[in-house]
């Protein structure tokens, strides 16, 4: 017994010891493979799909020395973690990206970031809207991140459900038939009279809200970065003109990116949605076997954003030189044409938006709609909002708001107050 | 040390190493005990105890993520929750979805024991069977249960369309919600506990079976007046381990929800559990307000307590009239 205990704790020590050694030595080897070819690995944190995977090949390529890890996640998760990561000061990436909606939070927090008029981004100002420009400079004047895509906005409706209730199906005709929403709701009158059994002319009254905030100027912020929720007239328009959807049973109701949403799309329970440029994508994901069916018109009431992100250089990074550098290539407006062709999500540089290869494309999907020039065109009549840190949780607290008028847990007034009382929660 | 002192003087040779031998076990006797516990305790004080504690500072200031300056504010957090209605609505839920799931819950294992006791074909097949949903990811089981509950598509509403009933909006009410939940919980838990109750079971001495069958009790009644009284102490200590269970419930709701409500647990917050508003104040939304996520951590924990004093309570009743 005993000498088998020995033996035991005999090869544990042994174990043990070549466990040791072997992780001492493979740290030398490691540092002294690194020392000589002066690698650098510059990491890039997304979410979701950004496109970019043929151009890091690319950048690998025409840049010996260094390599391009990519992690990606969810579009919450992805925020939530950033958030952490530069609290705790370790675990943020090389370039983090940061979504529109969070973009504020980190204006206000810019000494995590890099400056990146040290590496030369103030002559890049010329390229992008002013607007998207200056979502991403901090009151101090520091650039904290350099745009990638906006989510201008159309409207995806249905063909075949349409041309079954006796609307107009081409999106010329359409753009005529809903030049504001109080027409675009006529039409969806219109619409219900004769839609096919089961069908709403609307997925979700959250959709509509959302789209007519984003065309808001100002939204929730005014100027001066105050919340200004509550005595926005153009907030409270947005509101009744939501209602007033689900009053005439022109909504469906559901829940954006929930099952029954997600099921939608496929089997053609609702006849339109509002389509930042970036929900292409999800709707192709979606239903696959739809193409054909869908098409694309304008946003009533102009342009508007809705989505799209920042490439940001971490101050945590190692490599700050190179991440920017990168994020300059990222950025630029051959890459991000690249990006917009293959993945679709839309540029927000002037140049490329006024480019013949952007305004030329189709996408035979949709019907073969003429989508850059659409979203193009959407992006250049936008109008810039001001932002503010707590934006993503009105977005929220409205959201719900609207579900529960549409879920019929309280009237349209009760809810229009528990959300004044959650703003006022949110931004406290 | 032997080979050194053999060399030495003889007269201190003997005395010193039988000393100091005495000494080492005595050492030995007293210390070793607790060298043999220490590693949950230095474990539990590094995981467990710091955590512990730097919650109960966190709690007394208005720290958030992304803020750089903390300040003291004393009990301000606690005196905020206590008036929070989102606060005690959460409560309220995680109540109502312990009830609605640990009494069935423990009923049904208790029926499901009684029926793997008997002599049963292919019994060892379904005594395995039953412990199979434990093995599952809790992750999967949400996501599934969540589409089979879905208003249009749903599977649940699909096989009630068949029997006549209108579709539910199982998200939306307060109370379908819970018992959607509730619903996920026992498919997952029950075949544990009926496990559990099945050993004990097999303790049972068979003469009290077969002195209630002289008295003339039929299996049903056996079931009653000798099985279930025998198994008090395991129904009370699977009563005390759901209940730990059902307090700390988040998984199940907050992949129930869709994925833009951020943990508010429903648009009208009707199955926001307890850990889900914990989540919503901590990273649920850009607030990060960790001061105020670490009030709500110490009041689970205090509720917790109380309701572990309220079993022991219950415990020591039991003891009592046992004997």
């Amino acid at each position: 017994m005993k000498s088998i205990l020995e033996r035991r704790g005999r090869l544990v020590l042994v174990v043990a010891v070549v466990a040791i050694v072997a992780t001492v030595s493979g740290l030398s080897v490691k540092g002294a493979s690194a020392a000589k070819r002066s690698n650098i690995t510059l990491t890039i944190d997304v979410f979701g799909d950004f496109g970019y995977h043929d151009l890091y090949k690319q950048y690998e390529a025409s840049h010996p020395g260094i390599t391009i890890k990519e992690d990606t996640e969810d579009y919450a998760p992805h925020h939530t973690a950033l958030a952490q990561h530069l609290a705790t000061g370790a675990g943020a990436d090389d370039i983090e990206a940061i979504e529109v909606g969070f973009i504020a939070n980190y204006t206000t927090q810019s000494r995590y970031f890099v400056d990146l008029r040290k590496y030369g981004a103030s002559k890049l100002k010329k390229r992008y809207p002013n607007w998207k420009w200056q979502q991403a400079v901090a009151h101090n004047k520091t650039v904290v991140g350099l745009g990638t895509d906006v989510g201008s906005l159309g409207i995806c409706y249905r063909k075949d459900l349409f041309k079954k209730a006796g609307l107009p199906t081409k999106p010329a005709a359409l753009a005529k038939l809903w030049p504001t929403w109080s027409k675009f709701l006529a039409a969806g009158k219109r619409y219900q009279k004769h839609a096919p059994a089961g069908t709403k002319f609307i997925d979700s009254g959250s959709n509509l809200f959302n789209a007519m905030i984003a065309q808001a100027t100002p939204g929730y912020y005014s100027k001066s970065g105050k919340v200004i929720v509550k005595s926005n007239p153009q907030v409270k328009a947005a509101w009744n003109l939501t209602m007033q959807a689900i009053k005439l049973h022109e909504d469906k109701g559901l829940v954006a990116f929930a099952a029954d949403w997600n099921a939608g799309f496929k089997n053609g329970t609702f006849a339109t949605v509002t389509c930042p440029a970036w929900m292409m994508g999800y709707i192709q994901g979606q239903a696959p076997d739809a193409s054909g069916k869908w098409n694309i018109a304008d946003v009533p009431g102009g342009g508007g954003n809705w989505g799209g992100s920042f490439l940001t250089v971490t101050k945590q990074s190692q490599h700050q030189k190179e991440a920017a550098a990168l994020v300059k290539f990222l950025t630029s407006p051959k890459s991000e044409t690249y990006v917009f062709k293959h993945t679709g999500n839309l540029p927000s540089e002037v140049p490329v938006l006024k480019s013949k290869t952007v305004r030329k494309f189709r996408n035979p999907y949709f019907s073969n709609a003429p989508v850059g020039k659409i979203f193009a065109n959407s992006a250049l009549k936008l109008k810039p909002q001001p932002l503010g840190p707590h934006q993503g949780d009105f977005q929220t607290a409205s959201t719900n708001a609207i579900q529960r008028v549409e879920q019929h847990i309280q009237s349209p007034k009760a809810a229009w107050k528990q959300f004044l009382k959650d703003v006022a929660t949110a931004s406290g | 040390m032997s080979a050194v002192s053999g060399t030495g003087r003889p007269g201190e040779a003997v005395v010193a190493p039988r000393a100091r031998r005495k000494l080492l076990r005595r050492l030995d006797a007293k210390l070793s005990p607790y060298l043999f516990i220490s590693p949950f305790f230095l474990i539990f004080s590094v995981f467990g105890l710091f955590p512990l504690g730097y919650t109960a500072y966190v709690s007394l200031t208005d720290r958030t993520l992304l803020a750089p300056v903390v300040h003291f504010i004393g009990l301000h957090n606690y005196a905020l929750l206590i008036h929070d209605s989102y606060f005690w609505n959460a409560v309220e839920n995680t109540f109502g979805i312990w009830l609605l799931s640990t009494v069935p819950q423990l009923l049904l294992a208790l029926v499901i024991a009684h029926i793997l006791n008997t002599k049963l074909y292919a019994r060892t097949f379904f005594r395995m069977a039953i412990l199979l949903p434990q093995v599952t990811s809790l992750v999967a089981v949400a996501l599934i249960f969540t589409q089979l509950f879905a208003h249009d598509y749903g599977f649940v509403n699909y096989v009630f369309a068949k029997f006549g009933v209108h579709h539910i909006y199982w998200e939306s009410g307060r109370f379908s919600s819970w018992v959607a939940l509730s619903v996920m919980v026992m498919w997952r838990w029950t075949g544990y506990n009926a496990l559990i109750y099945l050993a004990a079971m097999q303790s049972i001495p068979e003469e009290l079976y077969e002195a209630a069958a002289v008295d003339g009790a039929r299996r049903f009644r056996q079931f009653i007046h000798v099985t279930v009284p025998m198994l008090r102490p395991t129904i009370l200590f699977t009563v005390i381990i759901s209940t730990i269970g059902g307090l700390q419930l988040f998984t199940e709701a907050f992949l129930f929800q869709s994925r833009t409500s951020g943990g508010t647990g429903g648009s009208g917050r009707q199955y926001q559990t307890i850990v889900m508003y914990l989540y919503e104040k901590f990273l649920g939304s850009t607030q990060f307000k960790f001061g105020y996520a670490a009030a709500i951590a110490w009041c689970l924990v205090l509720l917790i307590a109380l309701f572990g004093l309220v079993n022991y309570f219950l415990v020591s009743r039991i003891r009592s009239a046992e004997t």
